[in-house]
């Protein structure tokens, strides 16, 4: 009985908006389900301050502990920075800035003396940091090859269109190829312990660990790193170094492990900067192994900055037509800047976070106790967020 | 909507269906010659003619030669083909702004200067559109397939020359020139010309509502000159060669896309809605402001290229930093593409499509009786429904059913109320109320619909609830059974059908019945033969005054061959007839009745008795047509139909009283006398139950009022029987069958506004003319008779009195038809005849002469009584406008009716309250005009002026329109001059102030100017609803057009964006869908601008991948605001729809306005602002990476984006959540799988490593929280300070109903929970168990 008036339907020429083609045959009678029919049960949350007040509240009690407990974790952080960049002529480092000299072969050394007032415990770590460098300008981002260095060989031979201009130079390919590799930072800083007794020990800076582990192992590799008995320079045989560089990738260092597109240094250069003022990690110093000593007890240190001359060469411009002693920042205003600075589970010092924090979470209170008198001034009667159906 | 791509043409044709005979035609580019006629102006088109042969006739050679140039019958109404698809799609997709915005884009991507992302993945959200839309096209463009493969697929007989017989064939093969035959209710499939037809006069019946939405039967004729009807049809001796047209425009097309309904139909039409031309605005806002931040950037960037020199990260340096910041501009162009919010386009119309399934989902706006859903014909306007101002609703049809029901009449002046009548309606109206409740079959034919119902299926599905569904039958089912089909017709409700007749007039009826026919007047108790007489032409008048065709259901629409015999003497009667007849009598002609009585009846008469009038029905027709199985299921019919009437018998009381105790007497009287009693029995049993069947006879009506009146007339025994073009078959109640010769029909028109037919009187032999017609004509027209003083003293009464009647008719909202009669005189009537012929063959001035012609034979009428129509309100009605009052809509109702008729419908329907003030505009010249509204303007002033004054403390509750108001009621000539330049403003300024206002007698084009006058002016948000023909101009021009699909066919409902079938379908549409629409797609374009602009406010260069910022917009972020368009509610449904001042609460607190979009933007650029600057504080002179900075910011975004709309969402379902953690989950997914596994991917912005080692510190959860909450603080402040303080008092008003409500379903579900299963979550249920329960 029910099949037969199931039959029966309208075929009036009736325009119907959904129900595919065919699909007619049944009644038209929608179905009566809570979704068809809206009717599906639903939370409906009406934000008065009654509701909401709780929530500050809480927002206000979670913020503020957190917010003190940050401020006080970054306050424990050691940092010390000195500025080499030598700008003055007061500055130790201003002579090796200023200077140049055609034929030098022999670096040029500057010696900057400062004294840390805390012992450093634990792990110290020590960056380089630049200001007024745009490691995020578009352009320079994108001039890089990853499939080049991520070891592929045709990437080697052929460049990427992104490294351009950096990705020929005497009809050859130039490993690592692009702007940012080209720059890279080639200071040499070294630290030393003056004793109280007067002899000067250096201190021994660790190179390995301070890239990340999946750029040094997945994305980073060299060229042909499967084969077995590897040979660097053959490898890159038939490249060229970049123009600013001094040695050619592979005698970056000494250590296989550490050498081509995985050294360290480099990895950490080809992670570019967010912000314009920024810092890299350039070595580790590693707390001695007993645990009884600080790592950096107080005392008076020295920084040794070795300038390695380097050829600034930009496109357009005659080829090395000029020989920078140091690592040019001056022509941007830039600074160079040498920090030591223990890190906590939260990173680097940084007091914004837990004042930020503090200030949130005093502010959600606030604004808690405010909804509590309005609330009661005019929301009495309204207090319900109810669960409609 | 595939359903009118092509146009299918039903016969009905009703003859001897399935015994062997059909019609006979040809198909295929050959209008069916009547159409032809009826549709093409006499002018020629000059095209060239096309000539048809028979293909399997005798002249089989012409036929090859010409058959070629001619196409096939199969159609096709898809777009494209397999080859086509993707160019054509392509090309029309980038007729589109938005795809080409995309391409703009992806193109400007592949310039290597300006280059921002991989040059791919700019692709990509171009190809997400164009593939998400190609596949939707594709998909449509198959349905369209099917569609016309089921229609091309469509099996009818068609001769065959081999086989020399009719097989069947897909109608894709029929080809021109082929015999096709049809049976009754089977669909034509294609222009054919009708050969033959089993009808003795060649003539079939054809309903063309799939042309031209107009339901009533055409009849159509056999082409003259054919081979004679009698003789059987053979394709032998056809040697006709049939010239036409070829298929031109001026044809009305029968199927494919230029046929008439389509010319109508303009399709989903595209109406742009307020909203949208808003957000146009605000997009160019938007543009306004990428280019603005653009500059800026290329500017900046400009100025810091100069301050540098040489630096190392330089990368090229000869460029010139003017060169470098118009590259710039473009770049930035790029990356900030996402701020404008083109996707919002794309987003919106899949927000609206989801909004449509909902409320075409709606089981509320879902009609049980002719199973019809509401139609969303415009697809993106659904949020204007949620802005209507002014609503202008129709009348017949809309506000009412436009089901006319016989209530109460009057005649010789004396009124016959009807009570039993009244209360059956009331009865009515109650069951139908329980119809959804109460399994009872017998309610279901009120529903009959204009289509056929299927009376076999009724009576297999007798006890079923579900019998709905076959109030329209299908197609297939039309062609797969072989079963005649019996019919009911349009009109033909029950409630129209069974009269009950008011006991006072058939006791006087049954004088005429009577054996001892009073002669003399002078019995106070009897009525006296004028006023019998008097009442006989009445009935006669209303039987016979119309163009109704007559069916019955067991035998197709025939007209009754023979005369029947007369129970009576006619002698006598005519006797009385002559008597008693006031107008000069000449008793020349002779009456014209063939046949003579049968001996039996002779004897029964001369006994003195009289049977009822069905005894003279014949059996024949019935018993000797039809198969086997026809019998059987008339036979089920019979049964369930003769308890139907045996039930209303019993109810209607005394006529059936009266009528079973004179068969009783019969039959005593027959046992009393053995002389051929058996036989008598036999006739008796047999004749009771032809009776039965006889009052199944189907009326077919162009108008629901000539129904009625038939109905009424069938009640009284006066039942029209047959119609042919000459001769009309009447019962008269103790008479029996009469054959009435009929003369000429002068149809309707709106000018003369009644409708005559001329026939010669069965009884009297006269020339008669019967009036049918409006009021105020036909009491001017009916004059008092010349004659003698007595006659003249009554009939000046008779027509005071009924002019009384006629009043409280009208008072009581009846619809008023007056019946009035003239006797012409042979000469005079030959004199007529002669100008009347003239006219009619006459080629110049036609229409003139015609007119003319009937104004001359319509004078001097004599009165005979009048009838009150009650055309009922539809359900719901007044609480549906007193709905719409309260939710601060203004109803305005245009009719055609007159004054009168209109303002007591507004009473009924509650547009008019029993204090409201009634301002009547109606004047005769434009001064007048201009002086009145000037007038009732200044009354309107110090009458709102003094109301002001004394209830200045509750002025708002005043106005709100507790109180008293104006109601403006103006007529049509009126509303011309009011309408005119130079009144305009005074005339709305004074509907302004009224409550509402009624436009009587007032023109299609009238109500268009109004709508059109009222939107343009008063710049507000108007709707119309309308039913027929007559409001589609107004539902045009309104901003939202709604059809009701009810008795008048498709016209309305092709033309407007919504149809639905019941006006109280108008308040949920609006109150409910309308509301949340507008809030929801307000609410979303907010949140979309504002998830735009904040997305990009942050920084300049990119630090994310351009995957994951591609993504952001497109997956990420892009599902939940189209949830929150589609689901969200801010009010319960039942709430919205009791109190429906919520409506207006919502229009005027405005979601989406101006101000509301900077707002929006403000906040997104403060949040854009904490979501980069925390993090870069956080981070600054650190270590970090660009994408390692980049990671906190992405999430944290992602976090306020979500957690953001469920701040500004109403309510939360478990859908809402799941999409939200899917939102989340899937950008946390998708990064963390990328910067796992790519290790070469996306070159510039490797992301290997970034969140794993992120997410793996707890600094990035720091980071992110301490973002996500001060960047949502002060929107949850403002939206927390703004609920509690705004708290508007309706909300709380809400809340206490809600809560009263649920305490009392509570109360009442647990007093009553062991007898009434409550199902207390559906609210549909509600009204019905509460019903119970109270």
């Amino acid at each position: 009985m029910m099949a037969s008036s199931y039959n029966a339907k309208d075929e009036d020429g009736h325009i119907t908006v959904t129900g595919p083609g065919g699909g007619t045959l049944r009644s038209k009678k929608p179905e009566n389900t809570a979704f068809k029919q809206q009717r599906l049960p639903a939370w409906q949350p009406i934000l008065t301050a009654g509701t909401v007040l709780p929530a500050f509240f809480i927002i206000g009690l979670i913020f503020i502990p957190i917010g003190i407990g940050l401020y006080v974790t970054s306050n424990n952080i050691k940092e010390f920075e000195v500025d080499y960049t030598g700008v003055d002529m007061s500055s130790p480092c201003f002579n090796c800035s200023q200077n140049f000299s055609w034929n030098s072969t022999t670096p040029c050394t500057c010696t900057i003396p400062f004294f840390l007032e805390q012992p450093y415990e634990s792990n110290v770590f020590m960056y380089y940091g630049l200001s007024n460098f745009y490691q995020n300008h578009r352009r320079y981002v994108k001039s890089r090859d990853d499939s080049q260095l991520n070891g592929d060989m045709t990437s080697l031979k052929e460049p990427s269109k992104e490294c351009e201009p950096y990705a020929y130079h005497d009809n050859k390919p130039i490993a690592p190829c692009g702007a940012i590799a080209n720059s890279m930072f080639n200071d040499t800083l070294e630290l030393f312990y003056n004793d109280p007794n007067g002899t000067k020990v250096q201190i021994p800076l660790t190179n390995i660990g301070i890239a990340w582990w999946t750029d040094k192992h997945v994305k980073f590799k060299n060229p042909g790193a499967g084969e077995a008995n590897q040979n660097l320079t053959a490898v890159f045989q038939g490249t060229t170094k970049p123009l600013n560089w001094r040695r050619p990738v592979y005698e970056l260092d000494a250590a296989a492990n550490n050498d081509g597109f995985i050294n360290e240094d480099f990895i950490v250069w080809m992670r570019t900067a967010a912000l314009p003022t920024f810092r890299k990690l350039y070595r580790i110093i590693k707390s001695p192994s007993n645990g009884m000593m600080p790592t950096m007890p107080r005392g008076n240190y020295t920084l040794e900055v070795v300038y390695i001359t380097t050829m600034s060469k930009n496109l357009g411009q005659n080829l090395f037509n000029q020989l920078n002693p140091d690592y040019p920042v001056r022509s941007f205003e830039g600074r160079k800047r040498m920090i030591l600075s223990t890190i906590s589970w939260m990173g680097g010092k940084n007091p914004f976070l837990g004042i930020a924090y503090i200030t949130v979470g005093s502010v959600c209170f606030f604004l808690g106790v405010v909804l509590l008198i309005i609330h009661h001034k005019c929301g009495n009667r309204n207090n319900s967020a109810d669960i409609s159906n | 909507m595939e359903r009118l791509h092509w146009v299918q043409h039903r016969c009905r044709q009703l003859l001897a269906g399935d015994s062997g005979r059909g019609w006979y035609s040809t198909p295929d580019g050959l209008p069916n010659k009547s159409s032809l006629e009826a549709h093409t102006p006499p002018h020629r088109v000059g095209g060239k003619r096309r000539t048809v042969f028979a293909r399997h006739g005798p002249r089989q050679q012409d036929y090859e030669a010409v058959c070629k140039s001619y196409k096939g019958n199969a159609i096709r109404t898809t777009k494209y083909n397999l080859l086509t698809f993707i160019p054509m799609n392509l090309f029309q997709q980038f007729h589109r702004a938005a795809n080409l915005y995309f391409l703009f884009l992806a193109l400007l991507n592949w310039v290597p200067v300006v280059e921002a992302f991989q040059k791919e993945i700019t692709m990509i959200p171009l190809l997400v559109v164009l593939v998400v839309i190609a596949i939707k096209d594709a998909l449509e463009d198959y349905r369209r397939y099917l569609f016309d493969k089921k229609v091309n697929n469509n099996v009818v007989r068609v001769f065959c020359g081999t086989q020399k017989a009719y097989v069947d064939q897909c109608w894709k093969d029929v080809r021109v020139g082929d015999f096709v035959r049809l049976s009754c209710n089977e669909i034509i499939p294609a222009d054919m010309l009708l050969l033959y037809s089993s009808d003795p006069r060649g003539v079939c019946y054809i309903e063309t509502a799939n042309l031209d939405g107009e339901t009533n039967l055409k009849q159509r004729q056999v082409v003259l000159d054919l081979p004679s009807q009698g003789e059987e049809f053979t394709l032998d001796n056809f040697h006709s060669r049939i010239e036409c047209e070829n298929p031109n425009n001026d044809l009305s097309r029968f199927r494919g896309h230029e046929t008439k309904a389509m010319m109508n139909n303009s399709g989903p039409r595209y109406k742009r809605s307020q909203l949208e031309k808003r957000l146009n605005m605000d997009v160019l806002w938007c543009v306004l402001l990428l280019i603005v931040m653009c500059l800026t950037a290329a500017v900046g960037h400009g100025l810091w290229l100069n301050s540098l020199k040489d630096p190392l990260f330089q990368v090229d340096g000869e460029t010139s930093p003017a060169l470098a910041a118009f590259y710039v501009f473009w770049t930035m162009i790029i990356v900030l593409q996402v701020l404008i919010p083109i996707s919002l386009y794309v987003s919106i119309e899949i927000v609206k499509l989801g909004q449509i399934y909902f409320i075409h989902n709606d089981l509320d706006l879902y009609n049980e009786q002719l199973d019809s859903r509401i139609q969303c014909r415009a697809l993106n306007i659904t949020e204007d429904l949620g802005q209507i101002q002014y609503v202008f609703s129709d009348k017949t049809g809309t506000l009412t059913e436009n089901k006319m029901v016989f209530r109460r009449c009057s005649i010789y002046g004396v009124e016959y109320p009807h009570e039993e009548n009244a209360r059956r309606l009331e009865v009515y109206e109650a069951e139908k109320n329980e119809v959804a409740a109460v399994d009872r079959s017998v309610t279901l034919k009120s529903g009959c619909s204009r289509k056929s119902l299927s009376c076999r299926s009724l009576s297999c599905n007798r006890s079923s609830v579900s019998l709905h569904t076959l109030t329209a039958e299908s197609d297939e089912e039309d062609q797969l059974s072989n079963h005649i089909h019996p019919r009911t017709s349009a009109f033909c409700s029950r409630v129209a059908k069974e009269v009950i007749p008011d006991p006072e007039l058939v006791r006087k009826l049954s004088w005429l019945c009577s054996p001892m026919l009073p002669l003399s007047d002078s019995s106070s108790g009897t009525p006296s033969n004028l006023e019998l007489t008097y009442i006989t032409d009445f009935f006669l008048a209303l039987a016979i005054c119309n163009s109704v065709v007559v069916s019955s259901p067991s035998q197709p629409r025939h007209v009754v061959p023979e005369a029947r015999t007369p129970l009576k003497s006619l002698e006598e009667i005519k006797l009385m007839f002559q008597r008693f007849s006031f107008s000069p009598f000449s008793a020349l002609s002779p009456p014209q009745i063939k046949g003579s009585p049968r001996s039996f009846t002779s004897r029964l008469f001369s006994r003195g008795r009289t049977g009822s009038s069905n005894f003279s029905t014949p059996p024949n027709s019935n018993a000797t047509n039809g198969s086997e199985p026809v019998q059987e299921s008339n036979l089920e019919n019979l049964n369930l139909r003769r308890k139907l009437d045996l039930s209303s018998i019993v109810e209607g009381g005394h006529a059936g009283q009266v009528e079973e105790r004179e068969m009783e007497d019969d039959i005593k009287e027959i046992k009393n006398n053995p002389n051929g009693a058996r036989l008598d029995v036999e006739l008796t049993k047999e004749v009771d139950c032809e009776g039965d069947s006889d009052d199944e006879l189907l009326y077919e009506a162009e108008s629901p009022d000539e129904a009625a009146l038939v109905h009424a007339a069938h009640a009284y025994r006066c039942t029209l029987r047959g119609r042919s073009a000459e001769s009309l078959m009447v019962d008269l109640p103790g008479i029996g069958s009469l054959t009435v010769q009929l003369l000429h029909i002068l149809p309707f028109d709106s000018n003369r506004k009644r409708m005559s037919v001329v026939v010669r009187h069965p009884l009297s032999g006269q020339v008669v003319v019967y009036t049918k017609g409006a009021d105020s004509v036909i009491m001017d027209l009916s004059e008092t008779p010349k004659g003698a003083e007595q006659a003249q003293e009554i009939y000046s009464h008779i027509r005071e009195q009924t002019q009384k009647h006629l009043d409280s008719y009208a008072r009581d909202g009846l619809r008023t038809l007056c019946v009035a009669k003239k006797v012409l005189e042979e000469e005079e009537y030959e004199v007529w005849l002669k100008r009347q012929l003239l006219a009619e063959s006459s080629i110049e001035n036609r229409e003139e002469l015609l007119l003319d012609s009937a104004q001359r034979l319509e004078t001097n009428l004599t009165l005979l009584g009048t009838t009150g129509i009650l055309d009922r309100l539809q359900e719901e009605v007044p609480e549906t406008i007193e709905a719409l009052q309260k939710a601060g809509i203004k109803v305005w109702v245009l009719t055609g009716d007159k004054q009168e008729t209109a303002i007591n419908i507004a009473y009924a329907c509650k547009l008019l309250r029993p204090n409201d003030q009634l301002l009547t505009a109606s004047c005769g010249s434009k001064d007048t005009c201009t002086a009145l509204l000037q007038d009732l303007k200044l009354e309107v002033q110090c009458e709102d002026g003094s109301t002001e004054l004394t209830a200045a403390g509750d002025h708002g509750e005043s106005s709100s329109g507790s109180g008293d108001g104006f109601i403006l009621v103006i007529d049509g000539r009126t509303l011309d001059w009011a309408l005119q330049e130079d009144l305009k403003s005074d005339f709305l300024e004074l509907s302004c102030r009224c409550r509402a206002v009624i436009c009587c007698r007032s023109t299609p084009l009238q109500k268009s100017q109004v709508v059109r006058l009222i939107r343009d002016q008063l710049g507000v948000m108007t709707l119309a609803v309308g039913d027929g023909a007559n409001d589609v101009s107004m539902i045009q021009v309104a901003d939202v057009g709604i059809g009701i699909s009810g008795q008048e066919g498709m016209q309305a409902v092709m033309s407007s964006d919504f149809a639905i079938s019941r006006f109280k379908h108008l308040s949920k549409l609006l109150l409910v869908h309308g509301a949340w629409c507008y809030s929801r797609l307000a609410n979303m374009i907010l949140y979309f601008i504002y998830k735009n602009v904040f997305f990009c406010g942050f920084s300049g260069s990119v630090m994310t991948n351009s995957w994951v910022l591609i993504l952001f917009n497109l997956i990420f972020t892009s599902v939940p605001p189209l949830i929150y368009g589609v689901l969200d509610r801010h009010t319960p449904a039942d709430t919205l729809m009791e109190l429906p001042e919520l409506y207006r609460a919502i229009q005027t607190t405005k979601v989406y306005v101006p101000y509301m979009f900077w707002v929006t933007v403000l906040d997104a650029f403060y949040q854009s602002l904490v979501c980069f600057f925390v993090p870069y504080f956080a981070y600054a002179g650190s270590d970090v990476g660009e994408l390692t900075f980049g990671s906190p910011i992405n999430a944290s975004a992602l976090f306020i984006i979500l957690l953001h709309q469920v701040i500004e969402s109403h309510t939360l379902t478990w859908i809402h959540m799941l999409v939200l953690v899917l939102s989340g989950g899937s950008y946390f997914g998708f990064v963390l799988l990328f910067s796992l596994f790519c290790a070469t991917c996306s070159p510039p912005t490797n992301p290997v490593g970034v969140e794993t080692l992120q997410m793996s510190q707890p600094l990035f959860y720091i980071v992110c929280a301490l973002t996500t909450v001060t960047a949502l603080l002060p929107r949850l402040l403002f939206r927390t300070l703004y609920n509690t303080l705004h708290r508007s008092a309706h909300m709380d008003q809400m809340d206490s109903e809600k809560y009263r409500k649920r305490m009392q379903r509570w109360n009442q579900s647990h007093s009553r929970a062991n007898r009434v299963p409550v199902c207390a979550d559906n609210p549909a249920l509600e009204p019905s168990t509460a019903s119970v329960v109270s």
